[in-house]
């Protein structure tokens, strides 16, 4: 069976190749060959997935080698993968959503000339993210990783011809890159700690380095996972991301490529575990961004970029559990399953929202639709229920195990934790019944979209300025139906998962699990969750439902206004580290110029003049060449003899 | 006393009836390769006597090819017979070598020489005179430059036939030149290959006063080297009263044979040796162009026809360093730690004064003289090493480089304006937007010299500098290394110049070559990168041949 582990990624990779290679006459099948090569890496995943439910919990892990990648010495690198219920989890995460928002863009970007080139960048991604999940090597994994990264480039600039877009793109890539230096810094750490970095010998040898080292290879790990899964201080590129086709936002930047971080964590549990320092840092980086995300969240009239502060503040929920160590790692996976359900299913809604409303991102100017998108309306619906936590959705399970986990860590710190926790799941509930209400409740709002032809200076509130108005309608099946699917796995995974605790036990094995002792009980957490959940949901109604909603944003409170500008992040991104960088680089420019041209430049006149001097020798005279040569001839034969009498 | 009977004795002997002379012993089908070449030779100097006019080019351009292809499978056949390894010997009664070495300069003097009268017989670059086609040779040599005479010559559509023999004796001397065993044989291989050479020099189509003026240059001075190496053999007869390789080394070594009687005085005399061994370096070293005996190289390369600058470039610097070899690693390895020093002293002032004096040249002709004198430098070094590994390392630095030369002269004879070539640098200010093609395959030969990976030339630089490294000479190789880079700023700066300048208005233009040119150039990038990107095969068939027989 191990010897399909490697078509997961190759069916995929084959049909990057043949898209993007493929030219222009397969402009009008090439998203079908796309769509259905992701579904058979899907197959294939069942297939894995149902084999590996046969065998016992100890005995599930699969191991392919392909072939030894760089043998080097004492250094080397296999191509080699590593099949066991944690990666068979994300790859039929992966896959399955995959597909799903596959069949999805095929409706979505029926009017794109370059849609073949896009479900090209989507089967790169996807080959990717499953090497990355599948390796069975630290450093196959970092292919993997910039895979994606590479992947979620190509796609936030998909849309090159904006600027914006091409400016997010590459941010995200900037940002990325911060986080990738942690993770290459990381797996050196490994080689010259461990002698190899398979994640083999490297897990089961953790327990005997250093707590220094591991402290060090954690912390450098967890800069990775920051970068890739934009959690606090590396989040900055998630919300500008939006700006690629709202199926990226969906498959890339909520449900499966943003985890990568909680995978890299919970994969390295063993080193997190040797290194209490280390894990700290995390559950404060988790407990900061999930708070962080939220008010963001709060904040934003763009309905994407809402979600993207959601998606941020839910990925905080898992690092924060994968913090936590072995009472946490399951349920920051489980969560993390789940999520992708809900969050994606919510990314499709908004697509198809702006799909109905002439690309219009802004709720502001939404407002009403649900007698208009019906279907849309009720697997928004669900997949906000999910999120929110409303009782036996799938939120409700994955969420209210983090919070108990949180409090369980024990002592002042569980306290914290467990209070932010609270804390974000009330501002959860308030920001995502916002963008209910918004979008499918009250007043119409709509605007006429500007006409493209002339950029109207006026606002688009004055309705005379001409354009179209928007005509609201259902999106076309092959957008509803993935949407409708990801709607069951909001409203049941959790609860499937958590039925006999069957997503404990099955990964487990894998990953560990402890019970912690928790200073509330189970049965109080819920009950706090509940409540909190009841009081965000009433503010919102309070300020969104119960009056009518301004087209044009108020100007709000301080809080408002940073949180509209995410909290500053750019603002302090360019005091701390743009403006200094600036003044380095010009400084070494200005050394560069001075010096060392001057050195460079210095040696190369010299030689020049060297050689106009020496050129004045040839003369053109055969007299004075003859006389060179007998000289030259002289200085050999007494040259010659003087060696020997020396 | 007894040496005045002695030579009392050989007056005497000379008043006796003349012995009959016994028929020396010559192994023809191992100097298969240069009769060949001197045969046909032969047979194009009775086709310029007995053919029609018209009809004289084909004839020549056929024998000549036919000549040295024979030649050079005569070669293949010699190496594949085993005389390159466990067969190898001295044969014609000690006067060749037939060795690996041996061969396989001779097989690069041919290939070279094969691509060299490919572009001796293009004939569609210069602008067709009353109708007939013509090459960048004179029409009628002896007539004098501006002359009625010359004039009724180019009328009369006249061409120089005669370079195509000229070119195969002088490719019969380099045939013979690295295989000489012994310093008569050497003297007289020189004169046969360096006049057919000066005489090619001579006869430009255009500019004829510059490359007579060039060719008078080179013969007297040549003359002047040729009277220092006849010198010297003089002296090593006194010393070893022999002029055989094997012989003289033995006597170096203090095996002397024989002792001929009139030279009983002066024999085993380290002085004679170590000045006749000096000027026999001398002589040499003016072929190959280092420094302090290079001077004649710009002017040459400049004046002559470029078609036999590139042939020059390219052969006479194999069949000379072949010469070398066998000399330094055959006659006076004895002598090793005498020679070492010097030859030290020459390789370095080569190298630093090729690669400087190139940096303020205009002409393109000259600077590819001056980085002659560089490589030679380079190629010295290799040679120092005196290790196998130096022999191999020289054998394919100049299999390398000389296919490099003749792709890169074939280039200039393309870029052209009214007055024939375009050859002032300034003039080639923007080629690239012109003539990309014709600027990127310039740019590869220019890439070549200055040894940037990916090219033959890297691989040559690389195998030389690490023999000489390892045969002792560091910090030759340090030197070596700085007029790399030295060189690689001239190299690039004409990149540059063609691709980054903006063209002039009354820039040359690039004229469409027959077949010939093309095939030439297109075997020079090949080599440049068949070596640059696989060297090791070839560098394994020059390991194979660096055993000199002795």
């Amino acid at each position: 069976m191990e010897n399909i582990i490697g078509l997961l990624v190759a069916l995929p990779l084959l049909g990057a190749a043949v898209l993007l290679c493929g030219g222009r006459r397969l402009d009008r099948t090439g998203h079908w060959l796309g769509t259905i090569l992701a579904a058979s890496s899907f197959v294939v995943g069942a297939v894995l997935f149902a084999d590996m439910l046969g065998r016992s919990g100890d005995d599930r892990t699969l191991h392919q080698f392909l072939f030894s990648w760089i043998p080097v010495g004492g250094f080397r690198a296999d191509v080699a993968f590593q099949l066991d219920q944690l990666s068979m989890t994300f790859v039929l995460l992966i896959t399955g959503v995959g597909t799903l928002i596959h069949i999805y863009s095929i409706g979505y970007m029926e009017h794109d000339e370059r849609r073949r080139r896009f479900f090209g960048y989507l089967n790169l991604f996807l080959a990717a993210m499953v090497l990355l999940v599948i390796a069975d090597n630290y450093l196959l994994l970092y292919v993997g990783w910039e895979g994606v990264g590479l992947a979620s480039y190509l796609l936030i600039g998909f849309w090159q011809h904006k600027p914006s877009a091409a400016t997010a793109a590459k941010k995200a890539f900037i940002v990325n890159r911060v986080g990738d230096m942690g993770l290459s810094i990381a797996i050196m750490l490994m080689f010259t700690t461990f002698g190899t970095f398979a994640f083999g010998p490297v897990l089961k040898s953790a327990g005997d380095a250093s707590e220094g080292t591991l402290t060090a290879i954690g912390l450098m790990l967890l800069l990775a996972a920051c970068g890739k899964s934009a959690q606090v201080p590396l989040q900055s590129w998630l919300g500008d991301a939006m700006e690629g086709p709202t199926p990226v936002s969906a498959l890339i930047h909520a449900a499966t490529m943003v985890t990568a971080g909680v995978y890299l964590i919970t994969r390295s549990g063993a080193i997190f575990n040797g290194a209490p320092d280390a894990q700290l840092a995390v559950v404060t980086v988790g407990a900061v961004t999930l708070l962080f995300g939220a008010i963001v969240g709060c904040a934003k009239d763009d309905i994407k970029k809402a979600l993207a502060g959601s998606t941020m503040s839910q990925i905080g929920y898992m690092i924060l559990a994968a913090g936590l160590g072995p009472i946490g790692y399951v349920f920051a996976i489980m969560h993390l399953v789940t999520h992708g359900f809900f969050k994606a299913g919510l990314f499709l809604g908004a697509g198809s929202v702006m799909h109905g409303m002439n690309d219009e991102v802004d709720m502001r100017k939404f407002g009403g639709l649900r007698k208009y998108m019906p279907i849309t309306y009720v697997t928004f619906g669900l997949g906000y229920l999910a999120i929110i936590g409303f009782p036996g959705l799938s939120g409700f399970w994955s969420k209210d195990k983090i919070i108990e986990a949180a409090f369980a860590k024990g002592g002042t710190e569980g306290w914290i934790l467990g209070a932010a926790a609270l804390l974000g799941a009330a501002i959860t509930a308030y920001y995502m019944t916002r963008v209910m209400l918004l979008t499918f409740f009250g007043e119409k709002r709509w605007q006429p979209t500007p006409s493209p032809d002339e950029p109207s200076a006026e606002p688009a509130a004055d309705s005379a300025g001409g354009g179209e108005m928007p005509h609201p309608h259902e999106s076309p099946k092959s957008m509803t139906v993935p949407m409708i699917v990801l709607a069951f796995g909001s409203v049941f995974a959790g609860g499937l998962f958590s039925l006999n605790d069957s997503f404990l036990h099955w990964l487990e094995p894998v990953t560990g699990h402890s019970h912690g002792h928790s200073p509330l009980s189970a049965l109080t957490v819920t009950l706090a969750t509940m409540a909190v959940l009841v009081v965000g949901v009433a503010i919102a109604w309070a300020q969104y439902g119960r009056k009518p909603v301004p087209v044009t944003a108020p100007r709000g409170s301080l809080l408002t206004r940073a949180a509209r500008r995410d909290l500053l992040q750019d603002d302090f991104n360019h005091v701390a580290l743009v403006t200094p960088g600036q003044y380095l680089t010009r400084g070494l420019v200005y050394l560069d110029h001075s010096v060392v041209d001057g050195v460079v430049n210095g040696t190369a006149a010299a030689f020049g003049g060297l050689s106009g001097r020496m050129r004045k020798l040839q003369n053109g005279y055969a007299r004075s060449y003859a006389v060179s040569m007998f000289g030259g001839a002289a200085i050999l034969i007494a040259a010659t003899l003087l060696m020997r009498a020396v | 006393m007894s040496t005045a009977v002695d030579v009392h004795n050989l007056w005497t002997m000379a008043a006796d009836p003349v012995e009959k002379i016994p028929a020396p012993h010559i192994e023809y089908a191992q100097l298969s390769p240069t009769l060949i070449v001197i045969g046909v030779a032969l047979v194009g100097v009775l086709v310029e006597a007995f053919l029609p006019r018209r009809s004289r080019y084909y004839v020549q351009l056929l024998l000549t090819v036919v000549a040295l292809a024979a030649g050079f499978a005569a070669v293949v056949g010699l190496a594949a017979g085993g005389f390159g390894g466990a067969k190898a010997h001295v044969a014609a009664m000690g006067a060749l070598a037939v060795d690996g070495p041996a061969l396989f300069l001779q097989g690069t003097i041919l290939l070279v020489g094969l691509v060299a009268v490919f572009t001796f017989a293009e004939r569609r670059l210069d602008p067709a005179a009353h109708g007939n086609r013509v090459d960048s040779f004179a029409a009628q040599a002896a007539s004098a430059p501006g002359s009625a005479g010359e004039q009724a010559a180019v009328k009369a559509g006249f061409t120089t036939t005669e370079v195509f023999p000229i070119l195969l004796f002088a490719i019969g001397g380099m045939l013979v030149f690295p295989a000489a065993n012994d310093l008569l044989t050497l003297f007289i291989a020189l004169e046969v290959f360096s006049l057919p050479l000066y005489v090619l020099c001579a006869l430009a189509r255009r500019q004829r006063l510059l490359s007579q003026e060039s060719a008078v240059k080179y013969f007297l001075l040549g003359a002047f080297s040729s009277a220092f190496l006849l010198f010297g053999i003089a002296l090593l007869y006194g010393y070893a009263g022999t002029v055989s390789y094997a012989g003289i080394a033995n006597v170096v070594e203090g095996r002397p044979g024989s002792v001929n009687g009139a030279l009983a005085g002066t024999m085993g005399n380290d002085v004679l040796l170590l000045i006749g061994g000096a000027m026999l370096l001398m002589g040499l070293l003016f072929k190959v162009g280092a420094v302090p005996f290079h001077m004649w190289t710009p002017d040459v390369y400049q004046g002559a026809p470029t078609p036999v600058t590139g042939f020059m470039a390219a052969a006479t610097k194999v069949a000379a360093f072949g010469a070398l070899l066998r000399l330094l690693y055959v006659v006076l390895p004895g002598l090793r730690w005498d020679w070492r020093p010097v030859m030290w002293g020459v390789a370095i002032v080569t190298m630093l004064v090729g690669a400087i004096v190139a940096i303020t040249q205009t002409d393109v002709k000259r600077l590819l003289a001056y980085s002659s004198i560089a490589h030679a430098g380079f190629i010295l070094a290799g040679v120092i090493a005196t290790t196998q590994d130096g022999i191999s390392s020289v054998l394919f630095y100049l299999l390398a480089y000389s296919f490099v030369t003749l792709g890169a002269f074939a280039v200039v004879t393309l870029v052209r304006d009214a007055g024939g070539e375009a050859t002032h640098l300034s003039k080639w200010a923007g080629l690239g937007r012109r003539s990309p093609l014709v600027a990127a395959v310039f740019a590869i030969f220019l890439l070549a010299f200055a040894g940037i990976p990916l090219t033959s030339g890297f691989a040559g630089k690389f195998a030389v500098f690490k023999a000489a490294a390892e045969g002792g000479a560091g910090p030759l190789v340090v030197v070596g290394v700085i007029s790399s880079a030295i060189a690689a700023f001239f190299y690039i700066r004409v990149i540059v110049l063609m691709f980054f300048s903006e063209p002039k208005p009354e820039g040359p233009s690039v004229a469409v070559p027959s077949p010939l040119t093309m095939t030439a150039i297109a075997l020079g990038v090949a080599v440049t990168l068949v070596l640059g990107v696989v060297p090791q095969y070839f560098l394994d068939l020059a390991g194979q041949a660096s055993t000199f027989v002795r």
